[in-house]
């Protein structure tokens, strides 16, 4: 019998398979559907701290435009005197539907920006039921005056702020860009955070020649990415208490057992169900068992970390030497 | 703290919180100043809140006060209570239904903000001609004179009519009263149920119609009965007084505030006394109270009940001791024997005292227009009344240097309590001023035992308007029905102002004056005025500054300088110790940003903590520096008119004007708001010739006609200024000459379309267009010069420009001009447009509302005049009428033309027949055609100069309607959809050649956004708080049902050249035509810099489908239908999810909002459907045997039997 249960932030969960954040998860039907399709989490999409500033800031400005300025109209929109629904509101409610809909554990996903505004949303979430919260660290530096070491204090002290004002348990997603990854992971271990999914992926801009513009532009993810997540997930192995996932790039189950054999307690889709439709999810784990009992695993806990660095009889594909053999195996088959 | 509840309120918000616990079905219409009590019943009503009965209101929008009458009219057949909420013109429009609903002893409530009627001008403020002319109509009429009042009264009013069966006008003094923010007890629910007797409200249902026990009502009557049955109702009229009486002597017992039918206040044995209505009480109590103390022996009585009039209450308040009494009426009647109270209290005088006794009576009128009506002219009116023979048919408050009408008095007369801190504050329309002040009152009345009020001024202009905010603190009851002029605060948020006007006149010796303004404590003397300084200096005042959009800019609150102002003014103000006034504005500051998010709250928490730091005390110099002083309003290049009276006005010192400097009947010139400049804006739009491709659309939209441009001779470049920036045009046959684009800098209101519009982008840097925001400031001086140099290059050839193309049309000098309409608004390009293209002869008939007002308010109009001094001439007459009005001038100047070829054939004679042939068959289908005619009409009148005969002379004055001439009928969606549909249908019907220009904002703009019936599905406005659930009417398709009209629908953002060509044709179609053309409004809520991709978007979406039907396509057998803009290509949600009037509706009720939204798709794709069928559809030439084929001899013409129906 093969056992695909595991656990991921002190979760016990039936599979290695968790939603990561997607709008798919928004219709409540399609929570359920993933669930049956064999989902063992689902993560919501990331409230942005910043987008709930904009929008509070569009609401006021929209309120007020054109107010007291002429005796016959003093102001042109009514303003309820109950609160508005803003986003924040629509997420929490719709974590607590996604909650009673499902049975799997229900992950909270905040993009913060702010000390105030983490810890705020952070317990906002906790309240609303959330089993778990990953922290979307997402951000970019772009200001020349501020040295790497800043941005990565920064990020270090909202994570234990936030790890600090909840009981929940905190995943932090991070960014592939940081100069020394395993020694911000060590550090960020150090805060009690659960887990660290690695990675984010950059909303890059494309350029729009026909307007002479520049348009935000999101793509799915190829299984191609998945060789970065690999890499890291397989070098931070067996150096933290916390748990690690891998999400990007993960489309199919083989991507599931490298995850895994890399070091990942869970791996974590989206771009695969947004090209493949919700029940890729059942699709990707039967490709998982059937590899399994044809390689005769029994159980995840078996292969966790099979193919970390720590693991593995040679380990310089991780190191510098890697990069050195592929240049020269790659010139080598050029004609001299 | 006194154990008293209190709350801070106005007037509206105060009796609609009565009436609406007290109605169940509310009938509403907009109209200033009485709309924020409809809009508090809509929004209640949106809230669930319940009325006294634990019921939900019908709060219901009607198509007119016409409406709104009859719909209560039948709600009260229904055994329902009602009230409704008008005043003005929308009063005149409710007398046919009040004599009905009077009439048939109907218990009702109509609450009244009184405002000016139209007359020879039109006038939101206050006065009593509206309710006076209902004093006719059998309702009661009980006047309320302050906030307080107003919400007691309401009470009264309601609990009132029901025991008397007689309906209840209850007026209160528009603006004065409706918008006065005071502190008052609120009327309780337990108030209510103690005062209003549940039983008369049985009563009141069992008069209902009912099937169950049938009557009828209305019937028609003869001779013989009608008479008698008229005074049937003599007992109710009767014995109402004494009933109203009981229900004041009842709420007093209630509520500790006693009122009587006629109030008196003053000297026991008051020898003079006056006789008021409505606020002026306010300012007459102070002046009798001071003059009371000087030992005078005045008084006046307060009239509460008008109708029905009782004599022997009246003369029982009177005190007997009364030698002279002084009427004042606030309305005017002309020709009259003396206004309306006067003669009632003369009636009641003759009447009721025993002959000798008479006191001597004499009349007069005071606050027209809410005018100011002080204590000092009280005094002036009892100065007056001392006379052996006093002035009668008087008037107070203006010189009047015609018919010496007016009485003097002492303007130096004050009754200002000394314990009251009066403050003024001059700030912006959008900087926040007077919200912050309305949170300031609430502040100090709620948080402290002070009395407060506040009255806020606003100027004529929708964009850069000037607020200026009066708030009175004390421990004394504020009474004070009058603007401040001594003040012991003064705040001025705008440096500008002080430029432009007298900023400290109203200073008090020793004030506070606090400015906001980029220069330091340092510095910032140097930068003052002459008199400024000079006021500083003599009045001893203590002067502070603070850069406060520093400190906005520095927390993220923009332009917004509200919270920081208002924390300097209490840090120095000392109403309140420092720290406890901060804490409270926080707290205010969470009450109000609260809802909206916290970010918001965050930051003005920050501007608070920010303002204080930045907060400095100016050292005052002991002496005057400045080597400029404040400059005028107007140019003194400006015609003597222009400068001496509307320069006056502008620099708002209107109230000094005496009579005769005003033209009688309301005449005024155009071409007045050029001599107007009012650099409103920051940064200014700045042209980048050589990226530029000409394209004029920038010209095309520019609200204000501040960007505009010319094609001149190149010689005429040699004198331009350094600065001014020509290029190479790019027309072929033009090649030789220069083309430029000029910004009126002062003119700007710094919309930025212009630039959003522009489709010339730099190749090395994508931000850079051919027009780009720049400071204005800097360049304030060179391009004033080189605006100046450029209206005086000429005109270009109209002759040689294609005007159906933008980039032609771009050259085409607009008659409309720097227009007072808010910033970027989607209105006035179309009508600028329509000035470019038939200008030179253009009647224009206005409907009331945004662009009656942005067109004919005083000061200045933006209409004006090309070279040879022609342009549109405009007329507004009222709301409801437009359609009808410009059919008038139609009418008018087609039965000129005929009379005038009439007696052009009867004078072929004198001028003969080559000329007269050529004046009768001109062909006038182009412009080169109408200018032939125009030389044609110059040499008839110079051939008639001679003639001494009376046809000559009457050929003279008609012989200007041989020219072609256009009437344009224009007016937004409150008048075309509602109001005015009737009178537009009819118009469209008939076959006239009138053009009709409908500004579809979707909304009453003008008087604040409520819904009219083209107000889309889904959206919210004023009126539809819950989101509107029914779809926007097609008036495209019922205009296109009569065949004969030419209808088109525009939206220059989507297509310009396709506004252009409907505009031409409309034109030149000899019938009806109408245009709805899609005007985004500030009251869609978004930023309208984004207007014109609102436009597209909505014809993206398939929202607003671009057509055009042109009957003359019919004429010529082809389908006259065309749909001129493509499939949707976009969901509706994409277009009207940008706008807040929807989104709004998705924060409030999203289950709603949803539902609505997929609706509103829906409509998108039938109307889709509906016009796409239409346009496919085979045209008459193509399809001509449809009908079967009539047998000739059954075609022959009946000659028998016609009906008389």
């Amino acid at each position: 019998m093969i056992n695909l249960a595991t656990e991921y932030l002190g979760l016990k969960l039936k599979g290695p398979l968790v939603v990561s954040s997607t709008p798919l998860t928004e219709p409540l039907a399609n929570c359920k559907r993933l669930e049956e399709s064999g989902a063992s989490a689902i993560v919501l999409t990331s409230l942005f701290e910043e987008q709930l500033a904009l929008e509070a800031r569009a609401l006021d400005s929209d309120l007020e435009r054109g107010t007291e300025s002429h005796a016959e109209s003093t102001s042109y929109l009514p303003d309820y005197s109950d609160d508005y629904r803003t986003t924040q509101d629509v997420y929490l409610n719709h974590l607590r539907s996604v909650k009673e809909t499902v049975g799997i554990p229900v992950i909270g996903s905040i993009n913060g920006a702010t000390p105030g505004g983490w810890v705020r949303f952070a317990q906002d979430v906790e309240q609303a039921g959330a089993d778990a919260l990953e922290l979307n660290t997402y951000s970019l530096a772009i200001d020349a005056n501020v040295p790497g070491e800043k941005v990565e204090q920064q990020l270090l002290d909202l994570v234990a702020q936030v790890r600090g004002s909840v009981k929940i348990p905190v995943a932090v997603k991070l960014s592939p860009q940081y100069t020394s990854i395993p020694n911000l992971a060590r550090k960020l271990d150090a805060t009690g955070v659960n887990a660290l999914v690695l990675f984010n992926r950059f909303y890059q801009p494309d350029f729009d020649l026909e307007e002479m513009g520049v348009k935000p532009r999101l793509k799915f993810s190829t299984p191609d990415e998945l060789l970065l997540r690999l890499h890291w997930t397989a070098i931070l192995y067996g150096h933290l208490k916390a748990d690690l996932a891998i999400t990007g790039g993960v489309h199919s189950g083989l991507d599931v057992i490298k995850s895994v054999m890399a070091g990942a307690s869970v791996a974590m889709t989206a771009s695969a169900l947004h090209l493949y439709g919700v029940e890729h999810i059942a699709t990707v784990l039967t490709e998982v068992r059937e590899w399994m009992e044809k390689n005769e695993y029994a159980s995840l806990r078996q292969m966790r970390g099979a193919l970390s660095r720590q693991a593995v009889p040679d380990s310089s594909p991780f190191e510098r030497g890697n990069y050195i053999k592929t240049l020269s195996s790659y010139t080598m088959r050029m004609p001299q | 703290m006194s154990n008293v509840k209190t709350v801070i309120l106005d007037a509206n918000e105060a009796v609609a919180s009565v009436a609406y616990r007290l109605s169940e079905v509310v009938a509403i219409y907009p109209i200033t100043p009485s709309s924020p009590m409809a809009e508090w019943a809509d929004q209640w009503l949106s809230e669930g809140k319940r009325n006294i009965w634990g019921a939900l209101p019908t709060v219901a929008e009607m198509q007119s006060e016409g409406g709104a009458a009859g719909a209560l009219h039948g709600a009260l057949q229904g055994g329902a209570l009602c009230t409704t909420f008008t005043c003005s013109q929308g009063l005149l429009l409710m007398i046919p239904n009040m004599y009905k609903i009077a009439g048939e002893l109907t218990s009702m409530v109509m609450h009244v903000t009184a405002r000016t009627l139209a007359t020879h001008a039109l006038s939101i403020f206050g006065d009593h001609s509206d309710v006076m002319g209902c004093r006719t109509t059998g309702f009661s009429m009980l006047c309320s004179n302050s906030v307080q009042e107003a919400a007691d009264m309401a009470l009264i009013a309601h609990a009132a009519t029901l025991e008397t069966r007689i309906p209840i006008l209850h007026f209160f003094d528009g603006f004065r009263t409706s918008h006065e923010v005071n502190k008052i007890i609120p009327i309780s629910d337990e108030d209510i149920r103690a005062v209003v007797d549940d039983r008369f409200v049985v009563e009141h249902r069992k008069r209902a119609l009912t099937p169950d026990n049938p009557i009828i009502r209305g019937t028609a009557q003869n001779p013989d009965v009608f008479f008698q049955a008229r005074e049937a109702c003599n007992p109710y009229y009767l014995a109402a007084p004494a009933i109203i009486q009981n229900v004041m002597d009842r709420f007093a017992r209630q509520t500790g505030r006693q009122y009587k039918l006629y109030d008196y206040f003053g000297a026991p044995d008051a020898e003079r006394v006056v006789v008021l209505m409505g606020s002026s009480a306010g300012a007459a109590e102070e002046a009798i109270r001071v003059m009371m103390a000087k030992g005078e022996k005045v008084g006046m009585l307060k009239v509460r009940l008008f109708r029905p009039w009782d004599i022997e209450h009246f003369l029982h308040a009177l005190p007997k001791t009364v030698a002279t009494i002084g009427v004042l009426d606030r309305t005017k009647d002309p020709g009259c024997v003396g206004e309306p109270l006067y003669q009632d209290v003369m009636t009641s005088i003759i009447e009721g005292l025993a002959e000798g006794t008479h006191p001597v009576t004499v009349g007069g009128r005071y606050g027209l227009s809410s005018k100011e009506f002080t204590p000092a002219m009280v005094a002036g009116v009892f100065e007056e009344l001392k006379k052996f023979k006093p002035k009668n048919h008087f008037t107070v408050g203006i010189e009047d240097d015609v018919t010496h009408t007016s009485l003097p008095y002492d303007p130096d007369f004050s009754t200002e309590d000394k314990k009251t801190t009066r403050a003024l504050f001059y700030g912006l329309g959008s900087d926040g001023t007077v919200g912050a002040n309305k949170n300031s009152i609430k502040i100090i009345g709620e948080q402290t035992d002070y009395y407060a009020q506040g009255y806020f001024v606003y100027d004529s202009k929708k964009s850069g308007s000037m607020t200026t905010s009066h708030l009175r603190f004390g421990p004394n009851p504020i009474t004070s029905t009058y603007l401040i002029t001594r003040a012991n605060f003064i705040a001025c948020h705008q440096f500008s102002f002080l430029e432009k006007m007298d900023v400290l006149a109203a200073a008090d010796q020793g004030a506070v004056f606090l400015l906001n303004t980029t220069h330091g404590a340092d510095e910032v003397w140097q930068n003052l005025p002459k008199k400024t300084q000079q006021t500083i200096i003599d009045k001893k005042l203590k002067f502070h500054v603070i850069d406060g959009y520093a400190v906005a800019q520095a927390t993220g609150m923009g332009s917004r300088i509200n919270t920081i102002m208002q924390t300097c003014f209490f840090a120095i103000s000392g109403v309140l110790p420092r720290e406890e006034a901060i804490e409270h504005i926080k707290k205010a500051i969470k009450k109000t940003y609260g809802k909206r998010g916290d970010a918001v709250v965050q930051q003005n928490f920050a501007a608070v903590d920010a303002a204080l730091a930045h907060l400095h005390e100016v050292k005052v110099p002991a002496t005057v520096t400045a080597t400029f002083d404040i400059l005028p309003s107007i140019s003194a290049k400006a015609p003597a008119f222009v400068y001496d009276v509307l320069g006056r006005i502008a620099a708002g010192k209107g109230d000094s004007l005496p009579v005769s400097a005003l033209p009688p009947g309301g005449t005024f010139p155009t071409g007045t708001a050029q001599w107007e400049k009012r650099n409103i804006t920051l940064s200014i739009p700045v042209w980048d010739k050589d990226l530029c491709i000409q394209c004029g659309k920038c010209v095309l939209v520019c609200p204000h006609a501040v960007i505009r441009s010319k094609v001149f001779e190149a010689s005429y470049g040699a004198k331009a200024p350094a600065t001014f920036k020509t290029a190479k045009p790019k027309w072929r046959e033009l090649e030789s000459e220069l083309y430029t684009l000029q910004v009126a800098p002062e003119d700007c209101t710094g919309c930025q379309l212009c630039v959003e519009v522009c489709p010339a982008k730099s190749k090395s840097e994508a931000k850079h267009k051919a027009l780009n925001m720049e400071l204005q400031e800097p360049l304030r001086m060179s391009e004033r010069e080189n605006w100046e140099f450029f209206q005086q290059l000429p005109a270009v050839n109209r002759q040689k420009l294609n005007h159906g193309l933008v980039k032609d049309v771009q050259l085409l000098e607009p008659l409309f001009e720097f227009s007072g309409a808010c910033s970027g608004c989607g209105e006035t390009p179309y009508i600028k447009l329509l000035t470019q293209l038939f200008g030179d002869r253009l009647f224009i008939a206005n409907a009331t509302g945004c662009s009656s007002i942005y067109g004919g308010n005083l000061p200045t109009t933006p209409y004006t005049v090309n070279a040879q001094g022609r342009g549109p001439t405009w007329a507004n007459s009222l709301f409801e009428d437009n359609a009808e009005f410009g059919m008038g001038m139609r009418l008018a100047v087609d039965q000129q033309t005929h009379f005038a070829k009439d007696l052009l054939e009867r004078s072929r004679a004198v001028v003969g027949d080559e000329i007269a042939n050529a004046l009768l068959q001109a062909d006038q289908s182009t412009e080169a055609g109408i200018n032939e005619q125009r030389e044609r009409v110059a040499k008839l009148k110079s051939l008639l100069e001679r003639e001494k005969t009376s046809e000559a002379r009457n050929l003279t004055a008609v012989a200007d309607a041989l020219v072609r001439k256009s009437v344009w009928i224009v007016g937004g969606d409150g008048w075309a959809y509602d109001i005015g549909f009737g009178g537009l249908d009819h118009v469209l019907g008939s076959g006239q050649n009138v053009n009709v220009l409908v500004l579809d904002t979707e909304v009453y703009s003008n008087t604040g956004g409520q819904m009219s019936k083209a107000t889309p599905r889904g959206a919210i406005a004023k009126f539809a708080a819950a989101g509107k659930p029914n779809s926007k009417k097609d008036l495209i398709m019922e205009a296109v049902s009569y065949g004969s009209v030419y209808v088109a629908r525009v939206a220059m953002g989507g297509n310009d050249t396709h506004t252009i060509k409907a505009f031409q044709e409309a034109e030149a179609w000899p019938g009806p035509s109408i245009i709805i053309a899609y005007s985004h409004c500030i009251a869609h809520g978004y930023d309208l810099i984004h207007g014109l991709e609102q436009q597209k978007a909505a014809v993206t979406s398939g929202y607003w489908p671009l057509m055009r039907y042109n009957p003359a396509l019919r004429d010529s057998g082809k389908n006259p239908f065309m749909l001129d803009s493509k499939a949707p290509a976009i969901p509706f949600k994409e277009y009207a999810y940008r706008e807040a009037r929807y989104t709004m509706l998705a924060r409030s009720q999203p289950e709603l909002a949803k539902k609505l939204l997929a609706e509103a798709q829906d409509d998108v794709e039938r109307t889709w459907r509906v016009y796409s069928g239409r346009a496919a559809m085979a045209g008459r030439g193509d399809t001509p045997n449809i009908a079967p084929k009539v047998k000739e001899e059954e075609a022959k013409p009946a000659t028998t039997g016609a009906g008389n129906d």
